[in-house]
């Protein structure tokens, strides 16, 4: 609590101690009116002076000021312990939701703790500590274990295992050495790291992420300018009645006047529209922060509401659903065993660097004996031939296998085939394709778990890959074969043929620009902060995760549902203490109720939003 | 010239909401107000932006008397 929550807490507790008092007090009439104005002014001056100075500055609507309005005229009423309690009640509550609202402020920016505070530098062969944003690009920093990275850069010396949890959710550490490409934000669990700065501190991840989430809340949700449009109509509308209220009925029918007056004041206690002004930023804040946890990053209020209509998801395939690296997936042997197969097709292709010969010795293991291995030749465009313990070993495509005369058939699987044969014998082949994401076909599944009805892929890639990736993911529809500028097409007709739902487009982000900022809602794969993705997607998220996009939808799915909640409740009670209140029903308690408590219960149910969803793997 | 200054005991969302419309009616003047970060974002005209400045402080100071702009 800060110092002027604590002297309103001491206040509220002494004007509560005096108001019992005044009430046990053997006073009659109006002798009980200084008695009562001792805890009423202990507690409510500031209110008071708050509504003379907004007088002055031609505030007439503000909550003080009303607050004074219904409150003095209880006491005209001579209902001096409701005068008191009303207001002692509002500061109860006030104090109540500006803790409340404190406390998220305070939660989150601990969400986002990923900020460093310094970096280790070395100057004359000295450790001095300096402020991240002093820090060059070219300067090596020096990162202690338990540390946390602050500038983006290469690693120069050391190896260690990163926590990145806090900037991608996942809590398995990543083991780097040295030429590996670290972020700043994560945290160093083990070895003392040396790296090179790549970026500047306002370039690098921590300082784009930070901005982002903090710029967030600029971009508003229809929803949120909706409520603030609303705010400024009802106020001065519930006033009006208000007056109306006091005045025609003693006039017109001959009502008490201060039966009616009552009334009135009940509609001014209830005319402020915090409870709904305060709990929907507040709730799309929670969502933003709880989805950054997660690894998500949303960069808007806005988007919320089209990630919860979500119904069309289109993906691109390399690099979204597939890893966009190249492994052995298949060993097809003939006349031999599997190890032999793949161990002459490594040995072939021992000298080689090209992608396909890196593939196969990954997938072989151990170390080429290369003394095995003479007379490499590489026969461009169709593979390898080589001399491998005296046999003469052809590696390479049809072409090769039917230039050397060697029968081989045409593989089931899709990829690319690496057919082997030695001294013109057919040893069988390898299929080499592209990886799906392990998490591929759960995320499909989610998505539709999660309400999306279609899902839909594009790709540059063969007709017979990019179909037999849809069919293995269960994926709705695919198009293959595409250019970059059929992409944009494609999405405009997936966008025209849509019903009322929004279109998620997930890119890897480098080069899908055009259509990420085409459809409703463009996601990222950001590459642990890959700066092309984090500018132009509307959501990113850092650990490539396709798996992810069903979580963001279910943490849009349930801020919306908090953000309606909030809005209904509030709405229904204020009106049912208003009808109620105008037909003689609700007196000032309830009035204090539907203001002050209201709001108190939609800033607890906003923060909820922060505790994000469960992440499905 | 876009610059973001922090707020100081900005503690009514409604009046967050107040200010922002308010700065929004001057001349060329471009303003959000961040309740929740308790920031607040001007976008004006170069040669008049320190008179913005000036005067957005003076709007926040009318509808919420303790609340103050940090320059």
């Amino acid at each position: 609590m800060t110092k002027r929550q604590k002297r309103t807490l001491v206040r509220i507790i002494l004007s509560g101690v005096l108001l019992v008092a005044a009430y046990l007090l053997p006073l009659e009439g109006w002798w009980r009116l200084p008695a009562f104005a001792v805890p009423y002014l202990l507690v409510g001056w500031d209110v008071l002076w708050g509504a003379v100075r907004n007088i002055g500055h031609g505030q007439i609507f503000d909550e003080n000021f009303l607050m004074s309005i219904a409150t003095i005229g209880a006491f005209a009423l001579q209902e001096f312990p409701e005068a008191v309690f009303v207001m002692l009640f509002y500061q109860v509550g006030e104090l109540f939701q500006s803790y409340a609202v404190g406390k998220s402020r305070r939660s989150i920016s601990q969400l986002m703790d990923i900020c460093p505070d310094y970096a280790n530098i070395r100057r004359e062969g000295e450790l001095v500590q300096v402020e991240p944003d002093e820090v060059q690009i070219g300067d090596i920093i020096v990162v202690k274990p338990g540390e946390k990275v602050p500038l983006d850069g290469v690693v120069v010396s050391g190896s260690s295992s990163l926590d990145t949890a806090a900037l991608t959710g996942e809590s398995l550490p990543r083991s780097i050495a040295e030429g590996d490409d670290v972020v700043s934000g994560c945290v160093n669990l083990e070895g003392l790291l040396e790296v090179r700065v790549t970026k500047e501190f306002g370039q690098s991840t921590v300082s784009k992420i930070l901005e982002l989430v903090e710029n967030s809340a600029s971009k508003k949700a229809k929803t949120e300018n909706f409520i603030t449009k609303f705010a400024r109509f009802y106020t001065p509308c519930v006033v009006g009645a208000a007056v109306l209220l006091a005045v025609l009925p003693p006039l017109l029918f001959g009502g008490e006047w201060s039966e009616w007056i009552e009334r009135a004041l009940i509609f001014l206690v209830i005319s402020c529209p915090c409870a709904l002004v305060i709990s929907v930023p507040l709730s799309f804040f929670g969502g933003i922060g709880g989805a950054s946890r997660l690894g998500i990053l949303i960069k808007g209020g806005n988007y919320f509401e089209v990630l919860a209509k979500a119904e069309t998801v289109v993906f691109d395939k390399t690099g979204t659903l597939t890893k966009g690296v190249f492994r052995v997936t298949a060993l097809h042997p003939e006349n031999c065993t599997k190890e032999q197969l793949i161990e002459t097709a490594a040995l072939a292709e021992s000298y080689s660097d090209h992608p396909i010969a890196r593939s196969v010795k990954e997938a072989y293991g151990k170390t080429t004996e290369q003394s095995r291995v003479a007379d490499v030749k590489e026969l461009a465009g169709r593979g390898i031939s080589a001399v491998i313990d005296g046999k003469t070993v052809l590696a390479g495509n049809d072409k090769l296998m039917k230039e050397a005369g060697v029968v081989c058939h045409a593989c089931h699987k899709v990829g690319t085939a690496v057919h082997v044969a030695a001294e013109g014998v057919y040893l069988g082949h390898i299929v080499i394709s592209d990886e799906v994401k392990e998490d591929a076909k759960a995320a499909i599944g989610l998505l539709k778990a999660a309400g999306v009805n279609k899902t839909v892929m594009l790709t540059g890639d063969e007709t017979a890959v990019g179909e037999a990736v849809a069919q293995e993911l269960g994926l709705d529809e695919a198009y293959t074969k595409l250019l970059p500028a059929d992409k944009v097409e494609r999405v405009e007709a997936l966008l025209n043929g849509k019903k009322s739902g929004s279109l998620l487009f997930v890119g890897d982000g480098i080069n899908d620009a055009p259509v990420l900022s085409r459809a409703d809602v463009g996601v990222a794969m950001g590459g642990m902060g890959s700066d092309a993705a984090i500018e132009a997607a509307d959501v990113v998220l850092m650990d490539d995760k396709p798996s992810k996009i069903a979580a963001a939808v279910k943490i849009a799915k349930k801020t919306m549902r908090i953000v309606r909640q909030n809005i209904v409740f509030a709405l229904v009670v204020k009106f049912v203490v208003l009808a109620l209140g105008a037909l003689g029903l609700a007196n000032m308690w309830a009035a204090v109720f539907a203001d002050v408590g209201v709001s108190v219960l939609a800033v607890l149910n906003a923060m909820r939003t922060m505790a994000g969803v469960k992440a499905d793997k | 010239m876009k610059k973001t200054f922090k707020m100081k005991d900005l503690e009514c969302a409604n009046c967050a909401s107040k200010m922002e419309c308010a700065i929004n009616k001057l001349e060329g003047v471009e303003a959000t107000v961040n309740f929740m970060m308790q920031k607040i974002t001007i976008d004006a005209p170069d040669d008049r932006f320190d008179d913005v400045i000036k005067q957005a402080a003076k709007i926040c100071r009318k509808i919420e008397p303790d609340c103050e702009i940090v320059v």
